[in-house]
């Protein structure tokens, strides 16, 4: 794992006053926090919190409502073309085309970044010696099971080695072994230096995190290395931290 | 560039994966081109008489089996009384009830003229009126007959002064698929371009794999342009299925040669696929897509002259017929397939054609954002 403390780097993500409003709905109210180069970062927060909302600011398909920004060193107003092509993305909803194979899948997003054809040859074979599944290599993605679907769909989403990934909620309604390994291939990513910037509602995930945040109605309430917040909070488990701050929520879960 | 063939390459490989797309391509064409010209036409054949004949005369009955013996009626009874007659029609059993008074024959050969009372079922007004009009036409030819038994050597012919010959042009044996077949490749046109498009786009928006195509750096041109240039292909290969069986089922050749018909599709599909993409734009989901192509196909059709002469309509609807493609498309290719017309002729539609492409392509990639 990377050291994060280090003040000289500057960081990978930085934003100020980050603010998204749909009419009196503050979705996202007044967020500031920095994430350093090869950081595991967990961004908490209950249904409706505000995450992927802030998510989407980041990544270039929402527009801010005010504040400020930089993802990957480019403004989140005016470049985003250009975050667009230093970071990689693997939403909540399942996004790989299911009627294309394995295959076809790693070659289409590999070739969308720009990626030789040397290149999606390597790394689509090292992609698929790696995930193990030089069988399923012709199978249409449809008829794979979901924790294979979602370690492929973060393969993919940094096989053109992005300065950042996104993953929101990647691991929803996978199951515990899957969930782990999961993990693992974070943990190899930013061992590569690939920045990691991750929605979860799974707790013991939140103790892999470098750092976390925690947003309850739109605020980061809480921003720290999880034993410092378990400290914080006198509380024996990031499950306590996170109920303790997530009780103040005045916004209903959706 | 080569991010396009990449999208290229995905697009086919998707159409070619899924076979309702491939069957709408191939078997659609064919067999609305063999099936419908011969179902659907404007003939109005079989229209059910009913005879309610007070005379009993020869002559009566002579105009009974001459209107017996044409094929567009066929006589389904005789009835004694008006009131038995109208029964038919109310039962849906008669179109047309013709009525012999008593004296028919009587008054015809004393006085020289008689009357017979015709009555039309109008709940279907083509049937109504188009039978109406044959069962005129044959009256007519047996009273000029009449005319002829009764005044053998007349010093000045009493019948019609002025005769019309009449001269077909373009169609000259009037058939109906010749005439039809041309409006129905536009239609299947219009609906691979515009809708087959728009769908497609909108089942990627309720995937969600849109969003991941979003946050990529593929530019906004280049994925209009993947989506649009395999639906353009798409359309060609529907209507070259469409002109082959068209050839086969009906020696149809187009009079002012395929490329004319190719080139004039080339742009039109440029247009409706530009308008199938704004449909895509406003559409969240496939269901409403649908909703949104389905009204503007039924107005695309209903002004489009296909079944309706564009002329003869009212003011204010030729007027719409201007802004609606499909009517461009289907006068086109009803001039060069049966008039033989030529790029010269066609020029001001080209150049319609042409500002339609523009317009309405424009207007889907402005509205169309990767970003909200």
């Amino acid at each position: 794992m990377s050291e994060v403390d280090n003040k000289t780097i500057p960081p990978v993500i930085s934003v100020e006053g980050l603010t998204k409003q749909f009419g009196n709905f503050k979705a996202v109210d007044d967020i500031t926090f920095d994430v350093a180069k090869g950081e595991i970062f967990g961004f908490l927060g209950a249904n409706g919190a505000g995450k992927t909302t802030a998510m989407k600011m980041l990544i270039g398909i929402w527009k801010p409502t005010s504040g400020e920004g930089k993802v990957a060193g480019y403004d989140i107003y005016s470049e985003t073309e250009k975050i667009k092509r230093n970071i990689g993305y693997m939403s909540q909803r399942f996004s790989l085309y299911e009627d294309l194979t394995v295959w076809e899948n790693i070659r289409f997003f590999g070739g969308i970044y720009g990626l030789t054809r040397e290149e999606l040859r390597e790394k689509g074979s090292a992609l698929i010696d790696r995930l193990g599944m030089g069988e399923k290599k012709g199978s249409l993605v449809a008829s794979l099971p979901l924790g294979w679907k979602q370690k492929l769909s973060f393969s993919i989403a940094i096989l053109h080695t992005p300065q950042i990934v996104f993953l929101d909620e990647p691991t929803g309604g996978v199951d515990p072994i899957t969930r782990r390994q999961f993990w693992e291939m974070i943990y190899e990513a930013a061992d590569r230096d690939i920045t990691v910037f991750v929605t979860t509602h799974y707790m013991d995930e939140a103790e892999y995190c470098n750092r976390v945040s925690i947003m309850v109605d739109g605020r980061i309430e809480a921003l720290d290395k999880p034993a410092q917040l378990r400290k914080d909070f006198n509380a024996e488990s990031m499950d306590q931290v996170f109920t303790s701050l997530a009780r103040k929520a005045t916004r209903s879960a959706d | 560039m080569r991010t396009l063939r990449f999208l290229l390459q995905k697009e086919f490989r998707q159409i070619f994966r899924n076979p309702a797309i491939v069957r709408m391509i191939l078997v659609a064409p064919t067999l609305q081109l063999l099936v419908l010209p011969l179902a659907a036409d404007y003939e109005v054949r079989n229209i059910n008489l009913a005879v309610i004949d007070h005379d009993h005369s020869t002559w009566s009955r002579q105009l009974t089996q001459k209107l017996a013996a044409s094929d567009h009626f066929q006589l389904v009874d005789y009835e004694e009384s008006y009131r038995a007659g109208f029964h038919l029609v109310e039962q849906n059993e008669a179109d047309i009830l013709l009525e012999f008074p008593r004296g028919f024959e009587r008054d015809l050969i004393r006085e020289g003229k008689t009357t017979v009372m015709m009555s039309a079922n109008a709940v279907n007004s083509v049937k109504g009126g188009l039978g109406t009009a044959y069962a005129l036409n044959i009256i007519g030819s047996f009273n000029k007959n009449i005319l002829t038994e009764m005044m053998p050597t007349p010093a000045v012919s009493p019948g019609e002064q002025i005769g019309v010959v009449s001269s077909v042009r373009f169609n000259p044996l009037q058939t109906y698929p010749l005439f039809m077949a041309p409006g129905i490749l536009a239609v299947l046109l219009t609906m691979v371009g515009a809708f087959l498009a728009a769908l497609n786009i909108v089942r990627e928006k309720e995937i969600g794999t849109i969003e991941q195509i979003n946050v990529t750096p593929i530019h906004k041109w280049q994925f209009v342009l993947g989506k649009l240039i395999p639906f353009w292909v798409l359309g060609l290969v529907a209507m070259t299925v469409g002109l082959t069986a068209a050839y086969f089922a009906y020696d149809i050749v187009p009079l002012g040669g395929y490329l004319v018909i190719y080139a004039f599709a080339a742009v039109y599909m440029v247009a409706v696929l530009g308008f199938g993409l704004l449909i895509s734009t406003l559409a969240e989901t496939q269901q409403q897509a649908m909703f949104i192509s389905f009204f503007f196909m039924m107005i695309f059709i209903l002004l489009g002259g296909l079944y309706t002469p564009i002329n003869s309509m009212p003011e204010w609807a030729i007027t719409l017929t201007k802004f609606n493609p499909a009517a461009y498309f289907i006068r086109v290719m009803r001039m060069v397939v049966l008039k033989g017309s030529t790029f010269a002729d066609l020029w001001p539609d080209f150049k319609t054609m042409g500002i339609f492409a523009l317009v309405l392509n424009s207007l889907a990639v402005l509205n169309y954002r990767k970003r909200t």
